[in-house]
């Protein structure tokens, strides 16, 4: 059984956001070899996940989307079970009746997937609604993107969750992109969080390829939410560096643009950053890059010698 | 026993069942308004007005149902569930199955559909068979005060999401309710009324006006036995099943239309199951595939009436003799 991490500190951050990379490039190199389902990665905004879901108490709840493996890698997922749902065998975190886009791990407290975008948003009123009148600790963290925050039930959760003041921390992860579409196409504005206002609701908008930053800022979000006892609108602001549905040739990505993110790059800022800082040197990070590889590797050889699901499985866990 | 409306059998059935479990609890749109006797007992904690948006109505029940406690939503009437139908359909329908099991979705989404009120089309649209058709769902219809009361405590204690539609024409029909706990299995029909020659198969307020054309065919001579589905999904086939094979004749009647209704499930099963046993070719007698009208007498023409299911019982059983203006309207 996997545990979850609640590591804090700057290099064990790091590593998880190469693991989190790791993982991402093996799926898709993994499915471009043999075929198989596809995935919506979540490359570029690593260090999002990790400072955001390295802030949860154990007592937290997190609702994600169809881009959800880093928020479950951060949290301690096990990778070979999260290969195992994406290949469809029976070890994987639902049976393998998941796939990639809707993964959930109760034992993590990562519920209730959605892959409509926007689903999550109706249910987290539900969670937080839960956690509230149970008298249950901590908060529901809602993973959502700039895409879902364009949908009328963003405007109804929000709304909702302000009214019956629910403690929910709703993460928009800007990552540019709605699906095949830039947001500058489809949005008034750069910024999610100065929605929140109308709703009453506290916001920030954070440098989303900063793992560090996000890291603070969610830590305030979640103080504010505990103090104040009303939900918050945190925006990371960051870039999918892949594209929406794996394999993906971007041909409808801006050359500029994505090499001007490419030059952001979360994980390769974080490494020179704590270069300079004098807390690793590059030999550290040649030895944290074979423990990822390895981890990954051993993980994806679980899942490739994983059964697949009987066909009696069919119909099972339809009904409660 | 007592006399109480529809209405009151499901106040009744959600004051108890929020006073067995603390987990139950009700929201929607006017519900702490128009339920103060709820209020009044069980606080603004457990009854709770929303917006009017039945998107994160339904979304907040099925997060709500999924981490731990037993929601009982109003979505007023059942064309506002177009907004909510992904909340109900692919959260609480599917998340339980996709997530391998790790879920449950105790809740109970309640909407009020049917003709009789003269609202028109966008409040009176009868949709059952949509979430029949969707897996992971149950769907309840009664037609009487007894089994609002004994199907609603049910479907609250069921660990499934289900629609719980409400006839509006029956919301002031009273009806014999037990004083003690009643409870009613989802999943099994009622025989309305037993007969011999012919299986007349309904649900919801349509039972009534099977039940008043079996009078008129009992006073031609013709037995017909009257079976309340009362479930829709869970389908009681058994009791289909044995009643079209008991009779050999069956007119299944509902007012949603026909294309794709419930009562198509019905005549395919006895089809497949119970071939062998007919006398004649099934009959179904359905609303019009057209939108509700609003005005009254556009309305009472939408609902299959008494005498049209006289009709068609008249035409199952073949050349018989029909007597008075049964026999005209055959003729006709």
């Amino acid at each position: 059984m996997s545990q979850i991490i609640q590591d804090s500190r700057a290099v064990s951050m790091l590593e998880c956001m190469m693991l989190i990379r790791a993982y991402e490039e093996k799926i898709t190199a993994l499915q471009a070899a043999a075929g198989g389902a596809g995935t919506c990665t979540s490359v570029g905004q690593e260090a999002s996940a990790v400072g955001v879901v390295r802030a949860l108490s154990t007592d937290d709840r997190i609702l994600t989307n169809h881009r959800s493996a880093g928020h479950l890698l951060a949290r301690g997922a096990d990778p070979g079970r999260l290969f195992a749902e994406v290949m469809g065998r029976s070890t994987g975190y639902c049976k393998g009746k998941s796939g990639s886009l809707h993964i959930s791990a109760k034992e993590l407290g990562v519920l209730l997937t959605s892959t409509i975008v926007g689903g999550e948003l109706s249910l987290a009123t539900g969670v937080a609604l839960s956690m509230s009148m149970l008298k249950q600790p901590g908060i529901v963290a809602c993973f959502f993107g700039d895409g879902a925050a364009c949908e009328g039930i963003f405007h109804e959760s929000l709304n909702l969750a302000s009214v019956w003041k629910l403690p929910i921390l709703y993460v928009c992860e800007n990552n540019q992109w709605q699906a095949y579409v830039h947001r500058k196409e489809t949005m008034i504005g750069d910024h999610v969080s100065a929605w929140a206002k109308n709703y009453g609701m506290e916001s920030r908008t954070v440098d989303g390829n900063d793992v560090e930053a996000v890291h603070a800022a969610t830590r305030e979000a979640i103080a504010r939410i505990h103090e104040t006892g009303k939900p918050y609108l945190l925006e990371t602001y960051t870039y999918r560096l892949r594209g929406h549905f794996e394999p993906d040739d971007q041909a409808y990505v801006a050359a500029d643009e994505l090499a001007q993110w490419r030059e952001r790059d979360p994980i390769a800022q974080m490494q020179q950053k704590l270069i300079a800082r004098g807390e690793i040197s590059p030999s550290d990070i040649a030895q944290m890059e074979a423990r990822v590889a390895k981890t990954i590797a051993q993980a994806a050889e679980f899942a490739l010698n994983s059964p697949f699901p009987a066909a009696s499985e069919l119909t099972t866990d339809v009904y409660a | 026993m007592s006399q109480i409306t529809v209405n009151e059998a499901i106040t009744q059935a959600l004051a108890e069942e929020m006073r067995r479990d603390p987990r139950v609890l009700m929201f929607g749109e006017g519900v702490a308004t128009k339920r103060q006797d709820l209020l009044a007992e069980f606080g603004g904690q457990r009854v709770r007005n929303t917006p009017l948006a039945e998107g994160i109505i339904a979304g907040t029940a099925a997060g709500a149902a999924a981490t731990g406690l037993r929601p009982v939503v109003d979505l007023l009437f059942a064309p506002f569930l177009c907004f909510a139908m992904d909340e109900i359909v692919n959260s609480a329908g599917k998340l339980r199955y996709i997530s391998g099991g790790q879920f449950a979705f105790p809740m109970v989404v309640i909407a009020m559909t049917g003709s009789g009120w003269t609202v028109g089309a966008q409040h009176n649209h009868n949709l059952e068979a949509w979430f029949v058709h969707s897996p992971g769902l149950k769907v309840v219809m009664p037609s009487n005060a007894a089994d609002f009361k004994g199907l609603l405590k049910s479907a609250i204690r069921d660990d499934n999401p289900v629609l719980f539609f409400v006839d509006m024409a029956l919301g002031h029909v009273p009806g014999e309710v037990q004083d003690d706990e009643q409870l009613v299995p989802l999943g099994r029909a009622a025989i309305a009324r037993e007969g011999k020659d012919v299986t007349i198969i309904s649900y919801a307020k349509m039972v009534n006006t099977c039940l008043e054309a079996a009078e008129q065919l009992a006073e031609q001579g013709i037995s017909a036995e009257v079976i309340d589905l009362r479930s829709l999904k869970p389908l009681d086939e058994e009791a289909i099943l044995r009643s079209a094979r008991k009779t050999g004749r069956v007119l299944i009647v509902h007012e949603a239309s026909r294309m794709c209704g419930v009562g198509a499930e019905v005549s395919a099963i006895i089809t497949e199951h119970a071939f062998d046993a007919l006398k004649a070719p099934i009959i179904r007698l359905t609303g019009p595939d057209a939108p509700a009208p609003s005005s009254y007498m556009l309305e009472q023409a939408f609902m299959p009436q008494p005498d049209a299911v006289v009709v068609s019982v008249a035409k199952l059983m073949g050349p018989i003799a029909l007597r008075g203006h049964a026999r005209e309207a055959v003729n006709a």
